[in-house]
């Protein structure tokens, strides 16, 4: 029962398809296909980040992090960012479990928005992919204005983010 | 490709880890499921929102709506449809270039994939899960504001 409660949305998008299949078998095909190839993207290729995270959690202890990351550790922190954002792979909310731990052992919270920023725009591989499906010049730009804005917006938020809300958001943090 | 590469990034630490200690090997894994467990229900929701949304629009749908003659329009249009949306690179990115082969304005494509990879409505409530309300939308509604910029400088120069 608690696990039907759990994935209610789940079960009803799934009646919602069957619903699909009744009035138009093709739609109702193609969205399940289309369902079950995302899933499987995602099954596939989140596994590896959450075993990556659970070990970093382990294995880091906080004051490293705070020193490589923290709120004195200047220019490494955001070169450190950037990296991590640049090396991934996949989908943003695969990003979403690293800042979270990024947070929980006390990275600085605007290193961590750029982290997510660069993550979003800037993986190397989609940037060689961008490069090759919309040209150089559209890349060059994409990329060129993004992570200057990036930084700059990453220190706006922090600046917006309230000492209490801050607070809240690395409690949350230790409890993933 | 990538999927290779982070499981062997992710087997190899964990065997180095396992031969360094044991007990912490199991507690990082213990902490892993956790997390993937407790995300899974809002994920696995997405993905089927995603997949229905993707079986209802198809290609030359989108190229109506943000073609060659969309102007304005088209760039508005652009831009909600990609922060609604949910669409892995490897697909958005050769849609993108047809839809320009297609006659499809630069500014528009430029709203697409920059709100398609910064902001994300359908992810949102998995991003207020893990930070919080305040948070998400700030770093969604700034996504979007940089996203708007691009927009403009493409149409400035190409």
């Amino acid at each position: 029962m608690e696990i039907i409660k759990e994935f209610k949305w789940a079960v009803g998008l799934i009646a919602a398809i069957l619903a699909f299949y009744i009035f138009n078998q093709e739609l109702g095909v193609k969205a399940a296909e289309m369902s079950w190839a995302n899933i499987y993207q995602m099954l596939t290729l989140v596994p590896p980040i959450f075993i990556l995270v659970g070990l970093l959690d382990v294995w880091v202890p906080k004051e490293t992090m705070v020193k490589y990351m923290g709120q004195e550790s200047g220019l490494k922190g955001l070169i450190i960012a950037f990296i991590i954002g640049t090396a991934s792979a996949g989908p943003l909310y695969g990003a979403f479990p690293i800042a979270a731990l990024l947070l929980k052992k006390g990275a600085r919270l605007a290193y961590v928005i750029f982290f997510l920023g660069i993550w979003s725009s800037t993986k190397l591989p989609i940037v060689m992919f961008e490069i090759a499906s919309l040209g150089l010049k559209f890349t060059v730009l994409h990329i060129g204005l993004s992570v200057p804005a990036f930084i700059l917006i990453s220190f706006l938020i922090e600046k917006l983010v309230s000492e209490q809300s801050l607070n809240e958001v690395r409690t949350k943090a230790a409890s993933f | 490709m990538t999927v290779t590469v982070l499981y062997s990034i992710a087997g190899f630490a964990l065997l180095v880890s396992f031969l360094k200690d044991k007990k912490k090997t199991k507690m990082s894994l213990k902490k892993a499921w956790g997390s993937f467990r407790k995300i899974l229900p809002a994920i696995i929701s997405i993905m089927l929102l995603v997949g229905i949304s993707l079986a209802l629009i198809n290609p030359q749908t989108i190229s109506k709506l943000i073609g060659a003659e969309s102007g304005i329009l088209g760039i508005v249009i652009a831009l909600t449809a990609g922060s609604i949306s949910l669409i892995p690179p490897f697909v958005s990115f050769p849609l993108a270039a047809a839809l320009l082969d297609g006659g499809a304005g630069y500014p528009q494509i430029a709203a697409f994939v920059a709100t398609l990879s910064g902001v994300g409505l359908l992810t949102l409530p998995v991003e207020i899960q893990y930070f919080n309300k305040n948070l998400a939308l700030l770093r969604n509604g700034t996504a979007f504001v940089i996203a708007v910029l691009f927009t403009i400088i493409i149409g400035m120069v190409m």
